[in-house]
């Protein structure tokens, strides 16, 4: 079971898709996991034949509690996304000790317990009965009322999304992320306004060119902007456990992305400083859509090394971030405003961003992190090199 | 002379005066009926049941025995055979075992193995049942092992109406009837009601409606189950009591309409769990009612041990309402 | 296409976008982008659908001309008859 965020402590297994005898390699999605932040695709990094299967689905385990087994070449493939030392094997220390012992091999009927009427009116209203984890029948068993009110529970959490992106569920995670995060790590704060009449020149010119669909929004010269900075300040690009920052060696930016209603998710768009900024808005485009969807993979949530976020053109004129621990480091882009600035001692209006930095004073200072914000500013000068 | 108050106002009498009342009227309507079994002329019967009887009818139609089941209801099969409607009182069901080659190789074969030309409208009437504090061979339910046999119908009236109005009907049925009157009803005292003057022999009765859980029992066992009702009630669970009233044939049509709306059922049956009548119903109930069924069919019988002479020992092992209660109430609220 | 049909069709379009919104609500001058809370990229997204759905190809300069009901409306019953 992934940690699919820092504060994650259990999650619970809700499809299978792949069987013993199954052939998998390296990306494959093999398995669905409910957590709070709603219904994630668990990808495999290996390369081999499913073996065994050892978590059936509807149970609940611990992070770390192994899943299934894969036979075959081990680590053949490209590693498991763990430049973010985020991943299974390590789950934070509380998690263990707090989550009661769980029978993670697999029990000997992996079918829920469940009453004929029960049975037969999940059936009926279309729901797997492995989804309904309280039973408060005989024996623990699901009875006709747990059904109905699993049915009526689900009704409400129902959006376009598949199963269930509870919201108010997210908000708690949320909730509990943040605080952590600004109880143990100990932020400075910066901020940077940047002159964008290069940027915004050239934005308007490629778009004018270009169909609505390649169009490109200011925020994506903001991301590669922020992802070719931390080339340069590759202090603020990694993760800090266990009192250690281990930088990393790719730069995967989480893309803080508001969902509506509430509620807010950082998928990783990997190796973004790579990416051109065509591809960066295809995956942008791409990332909203599925997070809004609850249809994000495991990858996506476990493997950023540093989040950006920007608020658009409606937002706030400066946002300034809390870190998503282990990262070590948070970038904000406010909306950009047409003020009075000083050009060669004159006064004239230019369009301005406001790019905020919040960082891991235990990883670095405020002079670090000046000269980060001013390459960003400096990389937004030259639009054309992003 | 009394002559038999059927059309009175609701008229309260106990379960024997009933039960006696019922064998009077069978008596003054048809000079075929005679009575025949151990002690039920001169004693005025074990339970004294027959009381009176001896006096008002004479030596001719109420029959005192010999100490032998097996010659004794032998001698009623023959008559029925002749022709004659005797009831047989057979003292209790522990008795009943010395004339069991009777009934069933004689009463209910003769008639299949004649092919049909010898009806057996015999009636044996039985006591069962512990609570007595008469011990291990003397307090017994076997009314479950006489619900086995085809060719038998086996009656249990745990009312005053249907201790009273259950014999008619029997002794109109062509072929053998066995009625098991339960020791602890005797003194229980109930209402007539005034306009019934016929029940039938084939149907279960609905004593109380529920909807949380379907009680399901017969005989003496009613009264308990009845108090479990009204206490699990005072809990906030609704529960249905069905008298089967017949053991054979079960009425399941509507044992299964009740589960099938309550969705829970207890079998309370004084009889020993293992292969007894609680067992045919609960198979029964899967049979037909499986899919409509949120829980577990839960089952209160006698411990399988030797009914106990001890007061406190008995009362351990027969069904009481709290393990009633307590098993009704594990189905609707599972701790 | 008729003005209700164009109307419908926006309203269509953001329904997609934002589930949830009461798409009944919209007045003509109503800011779409604050009734429906619509950011950047909803718009570049609507944007993108009004493209696939009417063939118009709408340039950055005029998307001021979308974010009102009544003035979107009039502004691509032009485009589309050209």
């Amino acid at each position: 079971m992934p940690a699919l965020g820092a504060d994650m402590e259990a999650g619970t297994l809700v499809e299978w898709l792949v069987k013993p005898g199954d052939r998998v390699k390296s990306g494959d999605v093999i398995a669905v996991v409910e957590t709070q932040k709603g219904a994630i695709e668990v990808e495999i990094f290996q390369q081999g034949v499913v073996s065994n299967i050892l978590v059936p689905v509807g149970e609940r385990v611990p992070v770390g509690t192994v899943l299934a087994q894969i036979d075959g070449a081990p680590g053949a493939a490209t590693p498991p996304p763990l430049e973010t030392p985020v991943a299974a094997p390590k789950p934070a220390p509380q998690a263990l000790a707090q989550a009661p012992p769980m029978p993670v091999l697999a029990a000997p009927s992996s079918r829920p317990k469940i009453t004929p009427v029960a049975r037969r009116r999940a059936a009926a209203l279309s729901l797997d009965p492995a989804l309904i984890l309280r039973g408060t029948g005989v024996e623990g068993s699901i009875r006709l009322a747990d059904v109905e009110t699993y049915a009526s529970g689900a009704k409400l959490a129902r959006r376009p999304a598949k199963k269930g992106l509870d919201l108010s569920q997210m908000r708690q995670a949320i909730a509990a992320a943040m605080s952590r995060s600004k109880r143990e790590i100990p932020h400075y704060y910066l901020t940077e306004t940047v002159d964008l009449s290069a940027a915004s020149t050239w934005i308007e010119r490629y778009n004018a060119e270009k169909t609505p669909v390649e169009r490109i929004l200011p925020a994506v010269l903001f991301l590669k902007a922020a992802a070719l900075a931390l080339r340069e300040q590759a202090q603020l690009n990694g993760a800090y456990e266990n009192g250690v920052f281990v930088p990393s060696s790719s730069i995967h930016v989480g893309w803080a992305i508001s969902l509506r209603g509430g509620g807010l998710i950082a998928p990783a768009i990997r190796d973004t400083d790579g990416k051109s900024l065509a591809e960066l808005m295809a995956a942008m485009r791409d990332l909203v859509e599925r997070a809004r969807r609850g249809n994000l993979r495991s990858s996506e949530l476990t493997s950023p090394t540093v989040t950006i976020t920007s608020v658009g053109d409606r937002g706030a004129e400066s946002v300034t971030g809390i870190i998503y621990p282990p990262q070590v480091a948070i970038i904000g882009f406010g909306r950009v405003v047409t003020r009075p600035w000083v050009v060669d001692g004159r006064i004239e209006t230019r369009p301005l961003v406001t790019v905020s930095l919040a960082a891991d004073h235990r990883v670095t200072d405020g002079h670090i992190g000046g000269l980060y914000l001013g390459a960003v500013g400096r990389l937004l000068q030259e639009p054309d090199k992003l | 002379m009394n002559a038999p108050q059927a059309n009175a106002a609701a008229t309260r009498m106990t379960y024997r005066e009933a039960c006696k009342q019922a064998l009077r009227e069978a008596l003054l309507s048809d000079s075929r009926v005679f009575l025949m079994g151990e002690d039920i002329g001169r004693y005025g019967g074990c339970y004294a049941v027959t009381k009176g009887l001896l006096e008002e009818f004479g030596e001719e139609r109420i029959r005192d025995t010999p100490l032998s089941e097996s010659a004794f209801v032998g001698a009623g099969v023959g008559a029925a055979m002749a022709g004659m409607r005797p009831i047989v009182e057979i003292m209790t069901v522990n008795f009943s075992l010395l004339a069991l080659d009777q009934i069933l190789n004689n009463a209910v074969t003769i008639p299949h193995m004649s092919g049909g030309q010898f009806a057996i409208p015999l009636v044996i009437r039985m006591a069962t049942g512990g609570g007595r504090r008469v011990a291990a061979q003397h307090s017994r339910s076997l009314e479950g092992w006489y619900a086995h046999i085809p060719g038998l119908r086996v009656l249990t009236p745990a009312t005053v109406e249907d201790a009273r109005f259950m014999l008619k009907a029997a002794l109109a049925d062509p072929n053998p009837v066995i009625i098991f009157e339960h020791v602890m009803l005797y003194n229980m005292e109930g209402d007539l009601p005034p306009d019934v003057e016929e029940v039938d022999i084939s149907q279960a009765k609905l004593r109380r409606a529920g909807r949380d859980i379907s009680l399901i029992t017969y005989g003496g066992s009613l009264f308990k189950t009845l108090q479990a009702a009204q206490e699990l009630a005072s809990e906030g669970i609704e529960a249905e009591v069905i008298d089967l009233r017949v053991l054979r044939p079960l009425d399941t049509k509507t044992i299964v309409n009740s589960v099938s709306r309550t969705r829970r059922c207890v079998i309370i049956d004084e009889g020993w769990r293992s292969g007894s009548i609680s067992a045919e119903i609960g198979v029964r109930i899967a049979e037909e009612a499986f899919f409509e069924l949120d829980a577990p069919i839960r089952r209160v019988c006698s411990r399988e041990i030797p009914i106990p002479y001890a007061a406190h020992l008995e009362d351990a092992c027969l069904p009481q309402m709290a393990t009633i209660v307590a098993a009704a109430r594990e189905l609707v609220r599972p701790s | 296409m008729t003005e209700a049909e164009i109307r419908a069709l926006i309203l269509e379009l953001i329904g997609e976008i934002a589930p949830e919104a009461d798409l009944g609500s919209a007045q003509d001058q109503d800011d779409l982008r604050e009734i429906f809370d619509l950011d950047s990229m909803d718009f570049a997204n609507l944007v993108v659908a009004l493209h696939d759905r009417l063939g118009v190809n709408i340039p950055e300069v005029h998307y001021n001309q979308l974010f009102k009901l009544e003035s979107a409306i009039a502004f691509l019953r032009n485009a589309i008859v050209q």
